[in-house]
């Protein structure tokens, strides 16, 4: 699978997230408060809301639309009313670019 | 004239469905990444703060009313612990829900699961429908919470002030959760994952009223039923009122919460029983912001939105005659006007729903 340069580590604020898109899919990459970076798909599993509007708070992002939460390193479902997992995608940083292995 | 059906397997559900209203993405006002994030950060503090005010004083009033208890001077306790009881436990039932009230999440579940029990729905199942009237919200036949439906039954909406339909609507439907799970309506929103859920708060709550049923009848006094069960009657007026306002007399079948929604400035205990989702259009446009963050956000888009009514009383005057005239045309609403300031609603969004007519037209 290629990896797609997605944007620069400046871009995203600490413990934040930015919409993506590449071709017809949409993604969110998340900047931990750790200082890493992670990658999944763009829309809650839920309502197909864009979670790029939502609240990152440590390892959670929470859903603008219901408040449903995951964690965006492994995707797992962690509130109400998400029961979804998100899909996640590998990253790594190379030279302050972040790169998405986009599936 | 059109006529609504309400129920989440008619015509009206399939309608919105179909004409793609319910994957229609709503309006929402442009505000600054960063001042989102600060709007939208968690704090325990003011949930705790408010949640201490508020079981402290139901504590208190509840000891005051059992100790004059059966003199009338108990009358004044029992009404303000009736209030927090079935009133303000509707807020907190909401904000928890939500799971923006607490920045830590058993804090909102503990106080979830209490208010859903003075508030007299169940927790496992509201949780799932108050997440579809937020994706939905007054689409007819998908939102499972209109306060009003039309043309307004205002008889029914009088009696709710003292609980009676919500009360009456409870019972049959928790024993039924505690028998068997979900009802066919419920199970349109609940997760098939929720289902144990749902009937195991059932038999909780059934086992709690049964208990103080039987508590009231072997002491021979409505006592324990004053304390528990009965407050969600003579204490709702509050949450009625205030809950009616949300939405009362505006349009239904739209995607911009400014025409379905209504804020409305009030004093500050009815925000404290409240917690500030006077605030209501602001809430629908951005359910992330906790409610102590409300007044803020609020400055900050307020510009775009409809003038807010100035008061509970300013609210009922523009909303009462608009509700009566929708039992004779239920096609009626309140079309706010928009500042110059704000960005005009999308009247090609609106235009090919059933129902949905202008105030002029409908006349």
């Amino acid at each position: 699978m290629p990896w797609i340069d997605a944007c620069s580590t400046d871009d995203i604020d600490e413990e934040d997230l930015i919409r993506w898109d590449h071709g017809a899919q949409t993604f969110a990459i998340y900047h931990s408060p750790e200082g890493e970076f992670f990658a999944t798909a763009g829309l809650c599993s839920h309502e197909n809301v864009h979670l790029c509007d939502g609240l990152v708070m440590g390892h959670l992002i929470e859903c603008p639309k219901h408040n449903g939460q995951f964690d965006y390193r492994t995707g797992e479902a962690m509130r109400a009313p998400v029961c979804v997992n998100l899909k996640v995608f590998p990253v790594k940083v190379e030279a302050g670019r972040v790169f998405v292995e986009v599936a | 004239m059109s006529k609504r059906d309400y129920s989440l397997f008619g015509a009206d559900a399939k309608r919105a469905v179909e004409s793609g209203l319910t994957a229609a993405e709503w309006y929402h006002t442009e505000v600054p990444r960063k001042v989102m994030k600060d709007l939208m950060a968690r704090s325990d503090r003011p949930a705790i703060r408010d949640t201490i005010i508020l079981y402290g004083s139901m504590i208190l009033f509840a000891g005051i009313g059992i100790a004059l208890w059966p003199s009338w001077w108990s009358a004044p306790f029992w009404l303000a612990y009736g209030v927090l009881y079935g009133s303000a436990s509707d807020s907190r039932w909401h904000e928890c829900g939500h799971g923006t009230a607490f920045k830590t999440p058993w804090m909102n579940n503990w106080v979830y699961e209490i208010a859903s029990f003075m508030i007299m729905r169940n927790s496992a199942t509201w949780r799932w429908s108050h997440a579809r009237h937020h994706s939905e919200t007054y689409l007819v036949g998908r939102d499972p919470e209109i306060a009003v439906m039309r043309p307004p039954e205002v008889a029914k909406l009088i009696l709710n002030f003292f609980g009676i339909i919500d009360v009456i609507k409870f019972f049959p439907n928790l024993i039924q959760n505690a028998l068997s799970g979900p009802t066919a309506a419920e199970k349109t929103f609940v997760p098939q994952s929720d289902w144990g859920k749902v009937q195991k708060v059932g038999i909780i709550c059934v086992a709690i009223y049964a208990v103080t049923l039987i508590a009231a009848i072997s002491w021979g006094s409505i006592l324990p039923l004053m304390v528990i069960g009965l407050p969600r009657m003579y204490g709702a007026w509050h949450h009625v009122m205030t809950g009616l306002l949300q939405h009362g007399g505006l349009a239904d079948n739209v995607i911009d919460h400014r025409l379905n929604s209504r804020t409305v400035y009030m004093n500050p205990i009815s925000r404290f029983i409240y917690w500030n989702m006077n605030y209501h259009v602001e809430h629908h446009m951005f359910p992330m912001v906790p409610y102590h963050a409300l007044p803020r956000l609020h400055e900050v888009i307020k510009d775009d939105l409809p003038p807010p009514n100035r008061s509970i009383g300013e609210a009922f005057a523009e909303m009462w005659p608009a509700i009566k005239r929708q039992v004779l045309n239920e096609d009626y609403f309140i079309r706010r006007d928009l500042p110059p300031t704000a960005k005009p609603y999308r009247e090609d969004f609106h235009q090919y729903v059933p129902g949905m007519m202008h105030p002029g037209d409908a006349e």
